[in-house]
């Protein structure tokens, strides 16, 4: 396994000691027992990620552009240098494959992530053109700071004016004497950071982070906070909410843009790039999946434990298990299924993400969602809503106090 | 037109989650309170720049999941940060901490008995039992067990059948909760005095008995139905302040549609041919209405705002015989750093929930025959909580709230309740005394420093003889006897004059039962409004 440059640091601090593997390098799954101390830290004060593990390519050259151009669905040439564009790639049947940010630190000069390695699939656009390709994950190092308290940890330690960077801005900064790339991203949907270092530097930046947090209730965080946290604010997951095209085995694990709820990333009307015939079509007769959220019915849910003289059970960290979502009571017609699902503790909600028939994806949609109680099938009632449960101000907001 | 349908006195977070739920039935609602904050007893106030203090009311448990689902406080920004870890310093250097994971606790319990390490989890199932029980008991009106109508003669069997349920044992075990002293009904259980100190001060809280009076049993029981999230048994801090909660109260009142005036204190609720017809303020204003609902307490109500004139006698001696008896203070501190427990150093998550100075059984028996004979304790029961380790946003970065729930300082001192403010001071100290033994450096860190003596609960927030439940919890005043039978179901004796706050069924903590229960009943009646 991998160890990231964190890896130390996180070892001395993981007081359970429980780990997952992500993409064959160590992380995190919660450094307590119980996640729920990291989850708060990121929606009341800030949580420090260690996302090394993503995968990270640099695209250089005149030709850059143009050529990002052809592998995304966004059109990355309208991109302006120091912003930053999340898109999603496809295969030529309009299929996503994966999907990342992407980062223009200058006029030919991309930074991109990706949840998969993707070196073999952006190099099959590269033929003539001016471009270089290069795989920078293994020694570019990446932290999360994310939560309300992110920027003004951030700023007792950097450089660079956080106040004045937008919402999926980047800017090159120096902290604790390194140079680093800071970008207003994350996957909390919250108010946060990502900052991008050589692996040289990693430490430094660990170390001034943690100290600068002291003072704000700063806590590293683990995978099972952000898995709730990501859930909350709608952000899918590859291999759970959906899979990349080209590693399935049947055509219906597939799923284009349109139905993963990205259809706001693809951008049609342009040069050419891969997909963009079948998205036309999609487009023109609709998806016949949507993604949607759902809003699980508490009382019914709490009904459904009384019958058996028990509370209700709240999961304590986010569920990621295929569970049939129905359009009656009775079970006889599926409609869909839910891929990734958590209690809310911020909106008080039991909460999931779930792929549906578009027909019955209309907000406010009552449909039906398969819950076990005391090893028993039963289902309870679920609303359709849009999957952006949790979208607090702060995460956009480029005046006001942080907390 | 200065005319409301209803007009409910105080903004307390029962005042305004009852106004919440009349305005969401489309009644015209007016709350008016006396402070220029919101909130009464839950409220958050910047006593010193940038802290902002829980002044009062310092934790939150008991809130019903479903008021926050009906008015949808969580959209109108009601956010609990759950507490990890009850922690109890000891005089002798040594420490215990219970956390919410069963394993550690059982650990940190055994190094003082090994027996009690095992029991322990047993005594949290049984106590959960029994708070599940005592909780579908809240979420319903109390039953008139004196009445033989048929409405109440069905409520009370239903109430007795929530008993029956239980099956034998629960039931004696409950039975035993309703009559015995917090301390003997540990002693079923326990034989390490360090668990039994903190444990036992569960039952004292808010009341003026001590941890060996028969009945406090019950009040133990009334801590462990706290949830959060459905999870029994957890306490949390409101962000930003207890204030926090009410805040998000009064956003779904007025999303609703309810008007909510500050600064104006009422001077009388207004009678006439015996029936209730609006509210006079202190500047002489006339605000007419069908109905006034009071989140004050039942001596501030009737006594005050209505007055004797207009009470048959029967009713004033009810209203003159509950009991209040504050017997507890506040302490809120801004400190400069971390306050760090000799005992076991550092900032960690041992002191980011709740802080107990209780040692042991007799050391809280010793602070209560104190008080029993009119004097405030040298070392008190102190409940201890540094909000801001876990919520940056109420104090500036590496500086620290330190809130202390002090008991005993009884109301009425020896020297009379007006001494108080002679005493304060010295209360004060003693308490400070007492948080030195634990953490020596305590005084180098104190930036700021309020007292509040029941004498101030009762000045600043109405709460009469600074009862922080609008009336003790005791078995003699809870149910239908809360606050006197015949008053139990928010109804008074003058006609379209309500009570909404603590000092009704089910009673106090920041629960919001009394205010949602006085609505749900305001709108079953048969009243025109």
């Amino acid at each position: 396994m991998r160890k990231t440059p964190f890896f130390f640091r996180q070892l001395a601090l993981c007081e359970s000691m429980h780990w997952k593997s992500w993409a064959g390098a160590y992380a995190v799954a919660s450094y307590l027992i119980h996640c729920d101390a990291e989850y708060h830290a990121i929606r009341h004060a800030a949580g420090l990620l260690d996302v090394s593990p993503l995968f990270k390519y640099r695209m250089r050259g005149p030709d850059a552009a143009s050529c990002l151009a052809r592998i995304m669905v966004r059109d990355i040439q309208r991109l302006p240098v120091g912003r930053v564009a999340y898109s999603c790639w496809c295969d030529d049947h309009g299929k996503v494959i994966d999907d990342g940010t992407v980062m223009r630190r200058s006029e030919d000069d991309f930074f991109i992530t990706s949840a998969d390695p993707c070196f073999s699939w952006f190099s099959r656009f590269i033929s003539n053109q001016r471009v270089m390709l290069e795989d920078v994950t293994e020694h570019t190092a990446a932290l999360a700071i994310q939560g309300p308290c992110s920027r003004a940890v951030l700023q007792e330690i950097c450089d660079a004016d956080l106040l004045g960077l937008r919402f999926f801005s980047t800017t090159e900064a120096s902290i604790a004497g390194s140079p680093v790339w800071i970008s207003r991203t994350g996957y909390t949907g919250d108010l946060g950071y990502e900052i991008w270092m050589d692996n040289i530097h990693a430490l430094a930046v660990w170390d001034a982070i943690m100290d600068a947090g002291k003072a704000y209730a700063l806590r590293p965080a683990g995978l099972d906070a952000l898995d709730m946290c990501r859930i909350e604010s709608g952000l899918i997951l590859k291999d759970v909410d959906y899979y990349n095209a080209l590693h399935v085995l049947v055509d219906h694990r597939k799923s284009s843009p349109f139905e993963l709820s990205l259809g706001w990333t693809v951008e049609l009307d342009r040069e050419p790039f891969c997909g963009q015939a079948p998205l036309r079509r999609e487009q023109a007769h609709g998806a016949p999946w949507s993604l949607v959220g759902l809003d699980i019915d508490w009382e019914e849910t709490e009904r459904l434990y009384a019958r058996y003289g028990l509370p209700p059970e709240v999961p304590t960290r986010a569920w990621r298990t295929s569970v049939p979502l129905y359009r009656d009571r009775d079970r006889q017609y599926q409609i869909g299924y839910a891929t990734s699902g958590t209690w809310s503790p911020t909106l008080k909600k039991n909460i999931a993400l779930a792929t549906i028939r578009t027909g019955y994806a209309r907000p406010d949609t009552q449909t039906y969602l398969e819950m076990t109680v005391e090893h028993t099938r039963h289902t309870v009632a679920a609303t359709i809503c849009a999957p952006r449960f949790f979208n607090p101000e702060r995460k956009t907001a480029t005046r006001g106090r942080a907390a | 037109m200065n005319h409301y349908d209803v007009i409910i006195v105080g903004a307390g977070h029962n005042g305004l989650i009852c106004a919440a739920y009349l305005a969401r039935a489309g009644r015209r609602v007016l709350v008016l309170e006396r402070r220029h904050v919101l909130g009464g007893a839950a409220v958050s106030e910047e006593l010193y720049p940038d802290f902002t203090f829980s002044v009062a009311s310092y934790v939150v448990s008991l809130f019903r999941s479903h008021i926050i689902r009906e008015l949808d406080l969580a959209r109108h920004g009601y956010r609990v940060i759950p507490m990890d870890c009850s922690f109890q310093p000891l005089p002798n250097g040594d420490s215990l901490a219970r956390w919410a994971d069963r394993n550690r606790s059982r650990r940190e319990i055994q190094r003082f008995s090994q027996k009690d390490a095992e029991v322990y989890p047993e005594f949290s199932r049984v106590m959960t039992r029994l708070g599940q029980v005592a909780k579908s008991i809240i979420d319903q009106p109390a039953p008139d067990i004196g009445s033989l109508r048929v409405r109440d003669v069905v409520s009370s069997l239903r109430f007795a059948r929530k008993f029956y349920v239980l099956g034998p044992d629960l039931f004696h075990l409950k039975l035993k909760l309703l009559t015995l002293s917090a301390a003997d009904f540990l002693d079923l259980w326990f034989e390490s005095d360090v668990l039994k100190g903190p444990l036992s001060a569960s039952g004292i809280i808010g009341t003026f008995k001590g941890v060996r009076s028969p009945g406090t049993a019950y009040v133990l029981l009334h801590h462990y139905m706290g949830e959060i999230d459905g999870v029994f048994r957890s306490w949390g801090f409101a962000q930003g302040g207890t204030g926090g909660v009410s805040l998000a109260c009064a956003r779904a009142a007025r999303s609703f549609g309810a008007t909510i005036r500050i600064n104006a204190p009422v001077a009388r609720v207004m009678v006439r041919n015996g029936r209730t017809v609006g509210v006079c303020l202190e500047s002489g204003e006339e605000i007419l209405a069908d109905l006034v609902v009071s989140n004050l307490d039942p001596r501030r109500t009737l006594l005050g705002l209505v007055g004797k004139e207009h009470l048959d006698d029967d009713t004033v001696r009810l209203v003159k015989r509950y009991k209040y008896r504050g017997s507890s203070g506040k302490v809120n501190l801004a400190l400069d750093a971390v306050p760090e427990f000799a005992c076991r150093p550092g900032s960690g998550d041992h002191i980011r929930g709740d802080i107990a100075i209780a040692p042991n059984v007799d050391y809280l028996e010793k602070a209560y025959d104190e008080a029993k004979y009119g004097a405030f304790s040298r070392r008190p029961f102190i409940n201890a909580v540094i909000p801001s380790l876990t919520d940056p946003s109420v104090a500036p970065p590496g500086k620290h709230i330190l809130s202390c729930f002090v008991q005993y300082a009884p109301y009425h001192l020896r020297e009379g309740a007006e001494d108080w403010p002679r005493q304060r001071e010295a209360f004060g100290a003693a308490v400070i005394d007492t948080l030195e033994e634990y953490i020596p450096n305590i005084r180098d860190l104190i930036l700021f420093k309020q007292v509040l003596t029941p004498w101030d609960l009762e000045k600043q927030f109405g709460l009469s003889e600074g009862n922080i439940f609008h009336g003790e919890l005791s078995l003699e005043q809870l149910l239908f006897q809360r606050p006197a039978p015949g008053l139990a179901h928010y109804r008074t004796p003058v006609h379209n004059l309500w009570l909404c706050g603590s000092g009704t069924h089910p009673g106090g903590g920041i629960m919001g039962s009394s205010g949602e229960r006085a609505a749900k009943t305001i709108l079953g009646s048969k009243i025109r409004t």
